[in-house]
């Protein structure tokens, strides 16, 4: 305990431990919400007539929980731990540190609430009314003065790259966050409000916000987590330093202008959809340079992932990482968006991207952190190989299911016969969802279960390191006693 | 003497003169950082940075951990 006491005193980890228990703690329930609303759609009596669980408002608690409470409590935890390590100095402001911690969880925590009561601004992934708004902008810029602070006091001379990532990403959101949600209250004392953006614009606004979530919260930032947690958990250098200085800058440079690739064929100018079209397209080169970039760092260490689980969630995420930034600009393509919006293909999409990417590289990142932060091994290796095979599985099960909805569906919303008519009626492409959606479902609890066993042995293991903390202490104690 | 600066109002001024820019910005960056054997060796050194931290920790893995 002794060289944990030394870290302790050096930097703050009592605000990664605050942040990485959240993580497990929103994991769980955003999934269970999940699969429980994949349930809805494959057997819609699961509604039960009760407004409060239907589809409509469970899916932003769901979107709400897995994105801010999972994604965002894990990229608080990791780059609030990579920044003190990197920059070698203490994090700045342990109390504003803390605020942002209890500001973030309160946020998540009554964004989820409200919809189940029915409150939301109905803009997707920002569904939060105006006052839990207001209360996460205070949040972010706290955020973002502790991150900044911390980079000021550096003792390293160099920022590390993965807190390039971080910093565009905590700027960029803030961006995203305030111009997306301005609104003007009905009035003082009401939830609801009126967006300042109209028609059109309104839309554009949503879309830019919507797609760059992904790109600097979803993307961005796990670039941030990947930059550091792969090298430093295979003991090897990452592969290129000046391919992620080029990655950085193409990712920023090109991320904010995709957006309007989710509203080809509408009131939007050509000129826009054409342009976010080829920007998309343009996205692969960085994209794929980053995922080189981290494959290869593993180069070399491959026969890690005969033994270590952790360098699997890696390899997997980045894999994957590599599939959903390469299907990404395919979909933004005009003639296969006609086919893929307002399917399901859409859906599968996202979570191969947020399962396969976003949740596999947090969960090696966390398995790495957490023995380090308790000051202890984790409990069950076993359980981690169990998760990653439950996870790998159930996202396999989940994309597939989804492809063979969303194609199919798009196909048949567009098939005529030869007199012109449309060939399907809506229901019978209803009908024809059913079984892809037993299969997500199933392929979601894979996925939870897998998550339910990592709270398990996350559980177990802090409480490992609180007994074998506790036992060194009292023998360092009778020790010094005897002295 | 503002005048000049009327030309940025018009969308289809700022619109090409902003993409000349970011694409000159993105090749000098390309530039600086491809260029340069000392340069090249000085950012390489940097991918370090994690390895070389000070931390007393043992790995977690347990081919690692018994070394």
């Amino acid at each position: 305990m002794a060289n944990e006491a030394v870290t302790t005193e050096q930097y703050n980890y009592d605000i990664v431990r605050s942040f990485t228990i959240m993580t497990i703690v929103w994991g769980v329930l955003g999934m269970l919400v999940g699969v429980y609303i994949a349930s809805e759609l494959a057997w819609p009596f699961m509604n039960f007539d009760i407004a409060a669980i239907t589809f409509g408002r469970l899916r932003p608690v769901h979107t709400t929980l897995v994105v801010f409470g999972f994604g965002g409590s894990a990229l608080f935890a990791t780059s609030y731990y990579v920044v003190q390590r990197t920059c070698q100095v203490r994090l700045w402001g342990t109390g504003l540190a803390k605020f942002t911690f209890w500001g973030w969880q309160l946020s998540v925590g009554l964004a989820a609430i409200s919809y189940m009561m029915g409150y939301t601004q109905a803009r997707e992934y920002a569904e939060m009314v105006w006052p839990i708004d207001l209360l996460i902008a205070v949040t972010w810029v706290s955020y973002l003065v502790v991150f900044v602070m911390t980079l000021v006091n550096r003792s390293q001379p160099h920022i590390y790259v993965a807190n390039w990532f971080f910093i565009s990403f905590i700027l960029a959101t803030a961006l995203l966050h305030i111009f997306n949600n301005m609104a003007v209250p009905v009035s003082m004392f009401s939830l609801e409000s009126y967006s300042l953006h109209a028609g059109v614009q309104d839309a554009m606004t949503q879309w830019w916000y919507g797609h760059n979530a992904v790109g600097f919260f979803l993307t961005a930032a796990f670039l941030g987590m990947m930059y550091y947690f792969i090298p430093k958990h295979v003991g090897r250098p990452i592969y290129s330093y000046r391919l992620s200085i080029i990655h950085f800058w193409a990712l920023i440079f090109l991320y904010m202008w995709v957006g309007a690739h989710h509203l080809h064929w509408t009131a939007l100018p050509d000129w826009t959809s054409t342009l976010a079209a080829t920007f998309s397209i343009m996205l692969l080169l960085p994209s794929w340079g980053g995922m080189i970039n981290g494959i290869m760092t593993l180069s070399g260490a491959w026969d890690r992932l005969r033994s270590d689980p952790v360098v699997r969630f890696m390899i997997v995420s980045l894999s994957f990482y590599g599939m959903s930034t390469f299907e990404g600009p395919l979909m933004s393509l005009k003639s296969v968006n006609a086919l893929s919006h307002y399917t399901d293909w859409t859906v599968g999409h996202v979570h191969s991207g947020a399962l396969g990417w976003v949740a596999m590289i947090t969960f090696g990142s966390l398995y790495h952190l957490i023995p380090r932060l308790w000051g202890t091994k984790m409990y069950s290796e076993k359980m981690i190989f169990a998760h990653f095979w439950l996870a790998t599985i159930g996202i396999v099960l989940y994309i597939s299911a989804l492809w063979v909805a969303g194609i199919g569906q798009g196909l048949m919303l567009r098939a005529f016969d030869e007199y012109g008519n449309l060939a399907y009626t809506f229901i019978e492409s209803v009908s024809f969802l059913h079984t892809p959606y037993v299969v997500r479902t199933i392929g979601g609890l894979f996925f939870l279960t897998g998550m339910i066993i990592m709270a398990y042995n996350v559980f177990m293991t802090i409480r490992k390191g609180r007994v074998e903390g506790a036992a060194l202490d009292a023998k360092l104690a009778a020790k010094l006693a005897n002295a | 003497m503002i005048e000049w600066l009327t030309w940025f109002t018009s969308m289809e001024n700022t619109k090409p003169f902003v993409l000349v820019l970011f694409f000159i910005t993105f090749v000098g960056i390309i530039m600086y950082v491809y260029t340069g054997r000392k340069r090249s060796e000085r950012l390489e050194s940097y991918k370090n940075i994690p390895l070389t931290e000070d931390e007393g920790e043992q790995s977690t893995h347990p081919e690692e951990a018994n070394k």
